[in-house]
């Protein structure tokens, strides 16, 4: 379904990714790891065309991303939902304008329609309460199932979860992860978790990836990357200060 | 070498700016003359730039005709013209000071603004959330300022202009005693349409620059905190020069 090929990327003459290579197929949940700053969120953001590849090609059901303008590019962002890290929320709306934003201005429904599935929506995210209060007036927990409400508001195929659990308590991070658990049940969409805390992410995930040095170093399941022999994979996954991994590089 | 390098480097950076935001205006003057346009946040900002900047209007307004009223009495009355004092503080104001002005104090009550909001925006990747919904965030957040802001400045300058007015005819009328009908009266001899006109595509071209230029810069903001004031000082100092550079050239060219 997402196919990258051979993508490389630098910024004011820095080189992040240098030939990233990777596969999602259809229905799965791929979990995306590697230390902060190697270049997971800029992945994410090829994927939907908010950044440019400098080589390579990402290709969307067969489509080349670099060959879309316009329409086409609409048509297709529209196909996807995006969990951003810090919730991008419209800081003038509510929560429930924030969740009924996309709805209001790219589908023809009726304003009850609206209220109705935005309701429908913040009730699946433990939200019902909270949707006259405006982004600065709830907690990091909330701000992150409501951009969760809004990324799913309009039922897309394919969702993109950038640190869908830094900076949450374990318990709300427990529930933001079971929430994208049971509704990837209900939902079947293909989906990408970039994330750097692997305990929580491992169980959801059907397959696991890690970027290293601008590369993807490994991918497999889970079990897989938990019983891998590569020294950087082991050493990122115990967490331990020890290892070729340097401080310089985190 | 290295200086015809450097000289070569720096006009390039400088003609790659002057075409980005050549770009930009010229994006979101297609957006503005192209469906949907969206009536309820151009009236937001309407109310934001317009209503919301009133009171200081009404205070610079009220103070630059009063020491138009003094200076002018006082300079009048060594040509023993101080008949002439109403024309005078009308034409200044009219022409030059209304339209100026108003736009300077636009700039930094509302256009500084702009650019805090749209930037906080951009890096916050709210304008990112936008694109991902595709929609257009031209729309959204640069056309409703350039409309609201074309809209709005002429209607504070007109503001301006009459309580100016007022203010230099305490000042100069009843302060300093010239009469009534001899203040507004030689006014309305001397004040022709063509001055008001010319206040007026003044106002407008300066709602369009601060719109367009403080929009600009809050779109392409740095990033963090530091990037957003960067953008909002370089906004305002650079709205507010080129609102003097465009006032000069519209007195010179068209007038």
């Amino acid at each position: 379904m997402i196919r990258m090929e051979e993508i490389h990327k630098s910024f004011n003459g820095f080189p992040v990714l240098k030939g990233v290579s990777l596969e999602v197929k259809k229905g799965e949940i791929l979990t995306l790891i590697g230390g902060s700053g190697h270049g997971k969120s800029v992945i994410l953001k090829h994927i939907v065309g908010l950044i440019k590849p400098d080589r390579g090609r990402i290709l969307i059901d067969g489509m080349d991303l670099s060959q879309l303008k316009g329409n086409q590019l609409e048509a297709l962002r529209s196909r996807f939902g995006y969990l951003f890290q810090g919730g991008a929320l419209f800081s003038s709306l509510t929560v429930f304008d924030n969740v009924a934003f996309p709805l209001r201005e790219k589908t023809k429904r009726t304003e009850e329609e609206i209220r109705v599935k935005v309701l429908h929506q913040l009730e699946e995210v433990g939200l019902s309460d909270a949707g006259h209060k405006f982004p600065a007036e709830i907690s990091g927990g909330m701000l992150k199932r409501t951009a969760f409400a809004r990324a799913l508001v309009t039922k897309p195929e394919i969702i993109l979860f950038d640190e869908p659990t830094t900076g949450l308590d374990p318990v709300i991070a427990h529930t933001i992860l079971d929430l994208i658990q049971s509704i990837h049940a209900n939902l079947s969409f293909t989906g990408i978790i970039v994330t750097h805390e692997l305990g929580r992410v491992f169980p959801i995930a059907h397959r696991v990836a890690m970027l290293y040095e601008g590369r993807i170093l490994a991918a497999g399941s889970p079990e897989e990357i938990l019983s891998s022999g590569d020294p950087i994979v082991r050493q990122f996954i115990s967490g331990s200060g020890e290892g070729p991994i340097q401080f310089s590089e985190r | 070498m290295a200086s015809v390098r450097k000289l070569g480097e720096t006009t390039l950076w400088g003609l790659q700016r002057i075409g980005r935001m050549g770009l930009f205006l010229a994006n979101a003057i297609l957006c503005a003359a192209t469906p949907p346009l969206k009536i309820s946040w151009i009236i937001k900002q309407i109310w934001f730039i317009g209503f919301q900047s009133t009171l200081v209007i009404l205070l610079t307004g009220a103070f630059s005709g009063m020491v138009l009223g003094l200076q002018g009495f006082y300079t009048l009355n060594r040509f023993g013209s101080t008949a002439l004092l109403g024309p005078m503080v009308a034409l200044s104001l009219i022409k030059e000071l209304g339209p100026v002005l108003t736009g300077l104090m636009v700039t930094g009550r509302a256009g500084s603004a702009m650019t805090a909001e749209i930037g906080i925006m951009r890096i916050s990747e709210q304008i990112d959330a936008m694109e991902l919904m595709g929609l257009n965030p031209f729309r959204y957040l640069v056309v409703p300022k350039l409309i609201a802001a074309m809209i709005a400045l002429p209607l504070l300058t007109a503001i301006f202009d009459v309580v100016g007015i007022f203010g230099g005819y305490f000042v100069g009328g009843k302060l300093l005693g010239v009469g009534e009908g001899t203040y507004f009266g030689e006014m309305s001899n001397y004040v022709r349409l063509e001055d008001v006109l010319e206040g007026l595509y003044k106002s407008l071209s300066f709602g369009a620059l601060i719109a367009w230029i403080c929009s600009y810069k809050g779109y392409h903001a740095g990033f963090g905190a530091e990037g957003v004031s960067k953008a909002t000082t370089q906004a305002v100092v650079l709205s507010s020069v080129l609102i003097l550079f465009w006032d000069y050239i519209m007195t010179s060219l068209l007038f």
